[in-house]
């Protein structure tokens, strides 16, 4: 079966992430003064053949620890979005 | 003496030709290696010089580092061999795993291209022949991806092992301790954010970076013939 998968690529906790830090000190500007954890990353989506979702989210997590994130700076969250 | 020192060029690399100047200039010999060769031939020294190899797509290096030279390069410094990686060489450095940590965008979200103090932090590696820990060099930075990271546990054992080669004296992208430079734990591998080879004449405004491509020739592998 062929997966369509989303992976998220975000900053990990505690790593600085300046894009964010930036975007929420400008949000306040426009009034919007109750935003925080401001975190800017990525969005991957792509499709893997796999025999069911969860043997498509372990390939897919493989790949995220293996290339598609650094693990030292980002966390990888990913989501089977269908079957 | 004859040093042969082989330059990276990755598509994108855009320092390749300063830095073969620059070392020619102290008498080296280098050239281009393709990043896809395998087999970097006879040389003494490597460097991965600075640019945007692969665009800097999904991550500085990041693509890189499955270029066929890179296994070459690894296997080459697992053997001892003298490995300098300069800007975007420092962050292909860290994704191919042959340095510890990651670059990421510079605290204060600026491309910063600008003449930066650092100092000797150790001098226990390849570029540190002759210089002595607490030497200032004023060498320029040209980055965005700047902003040094690693994990506290490494930090402490980056401390612990005498692996930072440089600091910043004024921390211009928020790099964790001010680090410039670090070195692997042999001290054969060093990757650092400044550019030496942009700092080999007095025209260029220092003359700094020359001491430190003199010690990558000068602690070369002798040819192995």
């Amino acid at each position: 079966m062929r997966f369509e998968v989303k992976i998220e690529v975000l900053p990990r906790e505690g790593i600085a992430n300046p894009e964010g830090s930036t975007i929420e000190r400008t949000l306040p500007a426009l009034g919007f003064e109750t935003a925080g954890d401001v975190r800017v990353g990525k969005i991957i989506r792509l499709q893997v053949e796999a025999d069911s979702a969860d043997a498509a989210r372990a390939i897919v997590e493989d790949m995220c620890d293996r290339f598609l994130s650094n693990p030292v700076i980002e966390d990888a969250i990913v989501e089977v979005l269908t079957t | 003496m004859s040093r042969h020192v082989g330059v990276i060029r990755f598509p994108g690399t855009n320092c390749e030709f300063d830095t073969i100047d620059a070392i020619n200039e102290l008498g080296g010999e280098a050239k281009v290696l393709w990043h896809g060769d395998s087999d970097p031939g006879d040389v003494d020294a490597i460097v991965i010089p600075g640019g945007f190899a692969h665009g800097d797509y999904l991550r500085c290096g990041a693509i890189a580092r499955f270029s066929p030279i890179m296994d070459a390069v690894s296997t080459f410094a697992r053997n001892g061999g003298p490995v300098l990686g300069i800007c975007n060489g420092f962050q292909v450095l860290t994704e191919a795993g042959l340095l510890p940590g990651a670059l990421q965008k510079n605290a204060g979200l600026k491309f910063l291209c600008r003449m930066e103090q650092i100092q000797f932090a150790s001098t226990a590696n390849v570029v540190g022949l002759g210089a002595s820990v607490g030497d200032l060099l004023n060498i320029p930075i040209n980055h965005f991806e700047g902003n040094y990271v690693c994990a506290k546990e490494t930090l402490k054992q980056l401390e612990a092992e005498n692996r930072i080669v440089f600091r910043y004296t004024d921390n211009p992208n928020g790099s964790i301790g001010d680090i410039a430079g670090i070195s692997n734990k042999r001290g054969n591998v060093v990757g650092m954010m400044p550019h030496p080879e942009r700092a080999t004449s007095m025209l260029l405004g220092s003359n700094d970076g020359t001491s430190l491509l003199q010690s990558l020739l000068s602690t070369g592998r002798a040819p192995s013939t």
